[in-house]
């Protein structure tokens, strides 16, 4: 081939992934707490939704909110109730450690702060399975 | 010595493509890294293509994915890795160029309008009375510009227009150590939605930064200087 016909071919470009986020290659536990941020927040995400649906059936009278309790009251429910528990207060809990680390307190313990994170999370999950079931 | 494979990633646009894994069996020394292998399979298929410099981590240049973490392949002992296969691939969220060779452009489209601060005051030998014609010890910035950050930031990855860890980095050095930079300008290029408030705090780069920067902490750092700023002036900076 002519060096003058020469054309260098094109890099493959990356493709920007919303999955990148849900990447199972994590390198430390900063990408964990990551990870499990975004996985509680698309969680309360959906059951806010579910919260409004189960409220919207008050403007039906009160016995088709009745109605909608009763179905509501089973292992099932006060299962996932007790999941939603465990995503609100670990969300919560990692949001501030994340405030603190935005003012740039504690960023160098911000591995440990994960474990504080996880274990009192953890806590409250299991002292609310008790108390709910 | 120990038996290990390898599974190294080849791509080659319009020749290898779709991508494939190719598979070797080698007996490892102990002391041999992950460029020394590469460099021994180089020796009977000419075509690998990987990058490289110094063969001792201070060139930044062959930065690559190793069993999944983005490291410098001339640091990283074979043996120490522990696992009986290693899969060798290129760095993430960069433009393909052939195998284990990423193209670096986009990185350095972000980190090079920062300035790109490349001395420092020693913070070595605080002791040490320098000669009166050198003034104070100086010495290199700790980032290699080795891309590893850019590869492992999870946010680099849903959004290529984000500035990205090294060159935010950067950014906190200039405001650190200006040495005649313009510090306004660079805070105000990173006081934006693509700059250092896009940052999730996933703390990956700083987990395989090969040279301390700790491009995270320096984001953290970034964002306090402009709260502090903005909380002082009554919300301009």
């Amino acid at each position: 081939m002519n060096i003058e016909e020469y054309k260098r071919p094109e890099p493959r470009q990356p493709e920007a992934r919303l999955s990148e986020w849900f990447s199972p290659t994590k390198r430390g536990v900063g990408g964990w707490a990551f990870l499990l941020h975004r996985l509680t927040g698309i969680v309360l995400v959906f059951y806010l939704l579910l919260h409004f649906s189960v409220l919207s059936y008050l403007a039906r009278g009160p016995e088709a909110y009745q109605a909608a309790l009763q179905f509501l009251d089973n292992p099932l429910f006060v299962a996932l109730e007790v999941a939603l528990i465990a995503a609100v207060v670990y969300h919560g809990l990692n949001g501030l450690r994340l405030l603190l680390m935005a003012l740039n307190l504690g960023v160098k313990q911000q591995k440990a702060m994960f474990w504080v994170v996880f274990v009192l999370s953890a806590l409250t999950t299991l002292v609310a399975a008790v108390y709910m079931f | 010595m120990a038996e290990v494979t390898f599974k190294i990633y080849r791509y080659k646009p319009g020749a290898i493509d779709p991508p494939r894994y190719d598979t070797f069996k080698l007996d490892v020394e102990a002391h041999e890294t992950v460029l020394d292998i590469l460099e021994r399979l180089r020796l009977d298929d000419p075509t690998l293509t990987y990058r490289h410099s110094c063969h001792h981590g201070s060139c930044g240049t062959c930065g690559m994915m190793v069993n999944g973490k983005e490291v410098l392949a001339c640091v990283t002992r074979v043996l120490d890795l522990g696992t009986e296969t290693v899969v060798v691939e290129p760095l993430r969220h960069l433009p393909l160029v052939s195998d284990l060779v990423v193209d670096m452009t986009p990185f350095f489209e972000k980190y090079e309008p920062i300035g790109m601060p490349y001395l420092r005051e020693s913070e070595y030998l605080p002791e040490g009375q320098p000669p009166p014609e050198v003034g104070t010890y100086m010495r290199f910035e700790s980032c290699l510009e080795c891309g590893l950050c850019l590869s492992a930031c999870p946010v680099v990855g849903t959004d290529p227009a984000y500035l990205g860890p090294a060159a935010l980095a950067a950014a906190a050095r200039v405001v650190q150590e200006p040495r005649g930079q313009d510090v306004a300008r660079v805070l105000q290029m990173v006081d934006t939605e693509q700059g250092c408030w896009r940052c999730h705090s996933a703390m990956e780069c700083s987990e395989v930064c090969p040279n301390d920067v700790d491009p995270g902490g320096m984001i953290m750092y970034l964002r306090r200087e402009l709260l502090t700023g903005k909380t002082l002036s009554g919300g301009k900076r």
